[in-house]
């Protein structure tokens, strides 16, 4: 299968920074417009449905331009800092956030060239960025002179802290078994691998490394604060946590930030485990083909997981602040271990 | 490098002397949280002050008073007619139940006894309200300890129990349909029929519930052990309903003084549970809410013909003389303390309300809790904000 149409676009010739700011223009594009989707499809929709109700149904075909509305609204809406406030840490600290979360897609490949910097220590600089934003959020919680920022913005550093390091450490042994850091090579090894023999469907890493990948998971849910690890936000006793004193425009940048790291994990998760923007080698598809089915490949894989963190926040209800540290350093933490141990094991065994 | 000035010099000693007299003075002190009046989780105006060291309560004072509406003064000028669209209004989320124990008392001394079908209908209206009641109570814990979910889906099956006690009384929420000597119609065409089938719906609910919540592992973990009330305590402070029940009290005023109410004729049963935590009072409530749906069944099906209204003077005077009523209300018992010198209006009115004296007992339960739970104790004594104030 080719696209031979596509193959004046691939020969173009660009400079440095043509190149990099084309990059990434689309990888913003990308970012938000999947964040986008994430949230009308399962913030606005999938969960109505779960809790027995429509959602929105007036702006566009089934609300679908609600966003819009939605984002129109926080535009319009009044920019308080509270007079009590330290003004310049108030003012930066969605800043940060989102920083944070745009650096993750950096290096998330979409495709064989589709990677706005294809870094040899990928992983390693995604773990690194991600946990940035525990700054923005301490900022926010100190610097907004209220008690339940404060609570919440202290919740937030001891949870991000804690779920740092099952997440790194679930991340471990799919480093081990491909024995690079690189993305684009954790992505090849999973699409040229196979199973017993049998390269039907590659050799997805969910399969050898599942309870690397359900750590992974649990800890991304904790890193974007979800319920059941949603004690930083916690409506129900912090009213919203570090976040309560920010309105208009300055909520809008937590909210996009929260939705679009949901989806930058997801990405990553997706890329570690179930083989990224490749398909199975055998499957015969070309090489030029995959850039453009890359894309379309990682981005469902991502939008589905997502869709499991949403899942999941709309079920349960949320731990306290010592069960989830409890949850972190006697379950996960042992469990990714002794995960890294066999995998070790295994691959000097074999 | 340039050499050391002076200015340097004087500003290092005097950052040392800064810091050592911050070594001396560095005391930690709590932190006052103000959790209240506006707060999402004091559904109303409760209003709260805790002393926090860190995430751990040392003291928590609950501050009442900001809902304060003067119903036992206003009853005081309101003939007897007008003052059950008062009381309607005390605990809204169970109207109907609020009428009964005011009119019981005032019939008490008027010496009216409505008739038996009155009485039923007044059983099961009672009942229902407790079940509305109830519904919102089991979705709206799950809002407490973080799930969104269950929430909505009491909200949608209470619905169906609202919809019910609307076309009865006309009213959704504050029906104001009892009267002294009886109730202001009868049931409409089909009704039984219909309260049958959202009962079905409630059943399903509590199977949902249990499945959602009860069930879940984390809710357990946050509420088994957490607001323990141990018997003797909860005896000394006056908590009654389900609060009492789930620390082992067996006692239910349905059962033990079922004044003027339908209930020694119904097959049912007192829940305990006990704990006495706040998985014990979620649990009572739970199976409280399925007993109320057994009884609303016997009571539909054995509903008695006849009137509705007892022989009453057009113009009511109660005579003189006081008399105490109080029912197990969904919140626990409720009662009116009933003064007339023979006037067209009370004399003195009396309102005992299950929540002042559920919620008296915060400040012994939240010493030494982490903030989450004072939100988990908060909701599992489940209180009403206008049953506290009045």
């Amino acid at each position: 299968m080719t696209l031979s149409f596509m193959d004046p676009l691939l020969a173009l010739e660009l400079a440095y920074w043509q190149e990099t700011s084309l990059k990434v223009l689309l990888g913003l594009a990308a970012a938000l417009g999947l964040t986008g989707a994430v949230v009308y499809l399962y913030l606005f929709k999938f969960v109505s449905f779960m809790q027995s109700r429509l959602g929105p149904m007036e702006a566009g075909p089934y609300g679908s331009l609600q966003l819009l509305a939605e984002v129109g609204k926080w535009l319009q809406k009044e920019d308080i800092t509270p007079s009590r406030a330290d003004k310049l840490v108030f003012g930066i600290a969605p800043a940060v956030v989102l920083t944070s979360t745009f650096l993750i897609f950096v290096v998330i490949p979409a495709g064989p060239n589709a990677v706005i910097a294809d870094l040899a220590t990928g992983i390693y600089y995604v773990l690194a960025v991600s946990s940035l934003s525990v700054i923005g959020i301490l900022m926010a919680g100190w610097a907004s002179a209220n008690k339940y920022a404060l609570i919440g913005g202290l919740r937030a550093a001891g949870q991000l802290i804690a779920y740092e390091l099952p997440m790194v450490l679930a991340v471990v042994g799919v480093v081990i078994t491909v024995g690079s850091l690189n993305l684009q090579d954790i992505v090849a090894a999973q699409a040229s691998g196979e199973i017993f023999g049998w390269d039907g469907i590659g050799n997805p890493f969910v399969i050898t490394q599942f309870i690397g990948f359900m750590i992974f998971l649990i800890a991304v849910q904790a890193e974007l604060t979800q319920t059941p690890f949603d004690m930083p936000i916690a409506e129900s006793e912090l009213v919203a946590g570090y976040h309560v004193e920010y309105t208009g425009i300055r909520f809008l940048v937590y909210f996009i930030s929260e939705f679009a790291t949901a989806v930058a994990f997801a990405a990553v998760a997706s890329t570690l485990f179930l083989g990224g923007w490749a398909v199975p080698e055998s499957w015969g598809i070309s090489r030029d083909a995959m850039h453009w089915v890359g894309p379309v490949v990682i981005s469902t894989k991502a939008v589905i997981l997502v869709g499991v963190v949403f899942w999941v926040r709309f079920t349960f209800p949320r731990f306290r602040e010592d069960q989830l540290q409890k949850l972190a350093w006697k379950g996960l933490i042992p469990l990714a271990l002794a995960n890294i141990a066999v995998t070790a094991a295994l691959k000097v065994a074999f | 490098m340039t050499a050391v000035t002076d200015r340097q010099k004087l500003s290092y000693i005097a950052s040392q002397a800064a810091d050592a007299r911050v070594n001396v003075e560095l005391e930690t002190e709590g932190m006052t949280l103000n959790i209240g009046p506006q707060h999402p989780a004091t559904h109303g105006t409760l209003r709260i002050v805790a002393q926090l060291d860190g995430e751990q309560v040392i003291r928590a004072e609950p501050m009442a008073g900001y809902m304060h509406r003067g119903y036992e003064k206003l009853s005081e000028v309101r003939t007897y007619p007008q003052i059950t669209t008062l009381v309607n209004r005390i605990d809204w989320l169970g109207s109907f139940a609020n009428e009964v124990p005011f009119i019981l008392a005032a019939e008490h001394l008027m010496e009216v006894e409505a008739p038996p079908r009155a009485t039923w209908i007044r059983t099961l209206l009672f009942e229902m309200s407790r079940v509305a009641h109830m519904i919102l109570f089991l979705g709206d814990m799950g809002v407490q300890l973080g799930a969104v979910t269950p929430v909505f889906f009491a909200f949608r099956d209470r619905e169906f129990v609202l919809d019910q006690i609307e076309k009865a009384t006309g009213g959704r929420f504050h029906p104001n349909f009892d009267r002294i000597g009886g109730l202001k119609d009868d049931l409409p065409k089909g009704w039984i029929e219909s309260t049958k089938d959202s009962m079905q719906t409630v059943l399903t609910f509590c199977d949902q519930i249990e499945d959602l919540l009860l069930g879940s592992e984390i809710f357990q973990s946050r509420t088994r052990g957490i607001g323990v009330i141990p018997k003797d305590v909860a005896m000394q402070y006056g908590l009654s309903g389900a609060n009492a029940r789930g620390s082992g009290i067996d006692w239910d005023l349905r059962r033990d003084n079922p004044v003027g109410l339908a209930y020694p004729d119904l097959d049912w049963k007192v829940w305990t549970h006990p704990d006495g935590d706040s998985f014990s009072r979620f649990w009572v409530r739970l199976q409280e809410t399925r007993e109320a749906v057994k009884m609303i069944e016997q009571l539909c099906d054995g509903m008695p013909s006849g009137p509705i209204m007892a022989k009453v003077p057009r113009i009511i005077k109660v005579p003189a003389g006081e008399a105490y009523v109080a029912t197990e209300n969904p919140l626990g018992e409720m009662g009116y303390y009933l003064v007339s010198q023979g006037g067209l209006t009370p004399f003195r009115l009396k309102i005992r309300s299950a929540s002042f004296n559920n919620v008296s007992i915060a400040p012994w339960l939240l010493r030494g809790v982490y903030v989450p739970d004072i939100i988990t104790i908060l909701g599992s004594l489940y209180f009403i904000l206008g049953d506290i104030d009045r």
